[in-house]
């Protein structure tokens, strides 16, 4: 097997072993950029010179016999709205388009603690805000599986990356499925760990009460092997919690006896697609040979949580991107008169479509006489969706649903229309509003050969319990090992 | 009809967005399409639901008021469309 077809794990076993070199594992990961990215248009930006001395470094160290990280010498691919210093981080926008990060991320030192290699910086919708990485201001990424379907969003250009095995692994963000959906349509593994675990300092913030950032891999245990390196408290981020964060590859266990899962009937409705409901049906009596008790439950709000989402993260939205005014950073419009047009002008020309809409709609539902009717009734709601999940994580361990409604759909099938957009993330979105984990894995194929997902939900902090339940499945499955034609 | 073009041209306004004809006639029509779904959210009582904000209990965070190293004013000014003196410039705000 050639090395950038293999998973962390294995390739970490074989770095130190010196059976390889991070140089030969990042040389073999380029000649696949360079064979299959003119197809799927994963990457933004690609960091080939510093990669290579990243990983010279690495091996000097490994070959002297210095500590190094679990991932030591692992490429890594870097979704484009996290800030590695030196880089530009565009957010797959014409306002960000010639930014420069003058510092890192905390989620960055903490993968070079690890002696990873960054790769490059993915494309994404535009400020994380779509479903099909189709507003990129950067064109558009290709779903590996078929060049003719979208990737999913935003972290499309991340999940194509790990899914053409253009990177070994990748972070990405959810705000509201940006990690799960993606890895659904290209068939990996993605987690949207608990709200507060990983820290979002160095994150371009979109609506920072439901942003989080996370792994996406080729199976669970890099997804764990991931999250070790990523999960920590930091006291730059306020909403970062200080619980420590224990070692996940412990809860890689094949064993599900006693534990209880529960199966929202609101998620498997009438009219559902065939195929998605068959192959989720499927996993839940894999489930249940394995040990799981399945019992039906309800989370009786999960039809508002589309109506919720729509307003509290535009609202957040208009907020966070009221700083991109063409002053400190980013672009400016060339021809102004006074510093009110150069506002107006600057941000008109400097986003697309998609970003005004939703700036429009936030500061709609936030502006005087509507904040009420909006924004708080959303915010309400919001307690009620959290209520739901509360009271079923009383009864039950963990919730399976699928990730999508559909395998990945068409290139432009839904760009003129927001709203059949929006209902993509239909599973997906509940769980941000609620702040819980959630991992998205293949469990499937539809009849086209397009990877359908399987969504694991559990309480906060509870990412554990995800792994468990996600590896028992994987370690029965063989839907991880299949590959895309390319 | 949830929001009207006057409306749109206001909202554009408070954001500091500038729209063109055609935007504003297609912001209306999907802003009001977007509202109208969102309406359903008043076929519920909320009158006693506190709203959430956040998921997680958030506390102030302190911590000594200590210098530390921070980023350089020539990093900093490095990604300004436009600077002098190491400062930011902009078109001139009073008369």
């Amino acid at each position: 097997m050639e090395l950038f077809a293999m998973t962390a794990h294995e390739l970490s076993e074989k770095i130190k072993n010196k059976e390889v070199t991070s140089q030969e594992v990042t040389t073999s990961v380029f000649q696949r950029i360079d064979a299959v990215e003119p197809k799927v248009k994963a990457y933004v930006t690609l960091l080939k010179e510093n990669a290579f001395k990243q990983a010279e470094a690495i091996d000097q160290k490994i070959k002297a016999g210095e500590p190094t990280g679990a991932l030591a010498g692992i490429p890594i691919a870097i979704k484009d709205n996290m800030n590695l210093k030196g880089a530009k981080c565009t957010c797959s926008s014409k306002i960000l388009s010639n930014f420069i990060s003058p510092y890192n991320a905390t989620i960055i030192d903490l993968l070079k603690k690890q002696d990873m290699v960054f790769i490059g910086k993915t494309n994404m919708d535009e400020f994380a805000m779509g479903s099909s990485t189709e507003t990129s201001y950067f064109g558009k990424t290709y779903n590996p599986w078929n060049l003719e379907t979208i990737p999913g969003g935003s972290s499309g250009g991340s999940a194509a990356s790990v899914s053409a095995d253009e990177a070994i692994m990748a972070l990405g963000s959810d705000t509201g499925g940006s990690i799960r959906q993606p890895a659904s349509c290209c068939g990996i593994v993605g987690l949207k760990p608990t709200y507060g675990r990983v820290s979002r300092f160095g994150l371009v913030a979109f609506a920072s009460s439901l942003d989080q950032i996370g792994p996406l891999t080729k199976d669970v245990q890099d997804s764990a092997l991931l999250m070790n390196a990523i999960a920590a408290y930091d006291q730059n981020d306020s909403t970062s919690v200080n619980i420590p964060a224990p070692d996940y590859t412990k809860s890689l266990v094949k064993d599900l006896t006693g534990l209880k899962i529960g199966i929202p009937k609101e998620y498997f409705v009438a009219g559902m697609d065939k195929e998605v409901e068959q192959s989720v049906r499927e996993a839940i009596k894999l489930l249940e040979k394995q040990g799981a008790k399945i019992m039906e439950i309800s989370l009786p709000h999960t039809e508002y949580c589309l109506a919720v989402y729509y307003i509290l993260a535009p609202s957040e939205a208009s907020a966070n991107l009221a700083r991109y005014d063409g002053v400190k950073y980013g672009y400016r419009t060339p021809d102004a008169k006074d510093l009110l047009e150069q506002y107006e002008k600057t941000r008109g020309e400097g986003f697309g479509p998609e970003v005004k809409r939703r700036i429009m709609l936030g500061t709609y539902a936030l502006s005087s006489g509507y904040y009420d009717a909006y924004y708080l009734k959303a915010q309400k709601v919001r307690t009620l969706i959290k209520n739901d999940f509360e009271e079923a994580f009383k009864h039950v361990d963990a919730i399976v649903t699928p990730t999508a409604p559909t395998a990945a759909f068409k290139i432009g099938e839904k760009t003129d229309n927001p709203l059949q957009m929006y209902l993509s993330d239909i599973f997906t979105i509940s769980v941000n509003l609620a702040g819980i984990p959630a991992l998205s894995m293949p469990c499937g194929f539809t009849k086209n050969r397009m990877p359908i997902g399987l969504q694991i939900m559990a309480k906060h902090f509870a990412e554990e319990t995800i792994f468990k339940v996600a590896y028992a499945y994987e370690q029965n499955t063989d839907w991880h090992k299949e590959k895309p034609k390319l | 009809m949830k929001i009207t073009k006057k409306e749109v041209e206001y909202v554009a306004r408070l954001a500091r967005l500038a729209l063109n004809e055609k935007e504003k006639d297609k912001m209306t029509a999907q802003l009001d399409s977007i509202l109208q779904y969102v309406d359903t959210l008043n076929k519920l009582d909320t009158n006693n639901i506190e709203p959430t904000s956040h998921v997680l209990p958030l506390n102030n965070v302190w911590r000594e008021d200590v210098t530390r190293p921070s980023t350089s004013r020539e990093e900093i000014l490095a990604n300004a469309p436009d600077q002098a003196e190491g400062f930011y410039k902009v078109k001139k705000v009073i008369e």
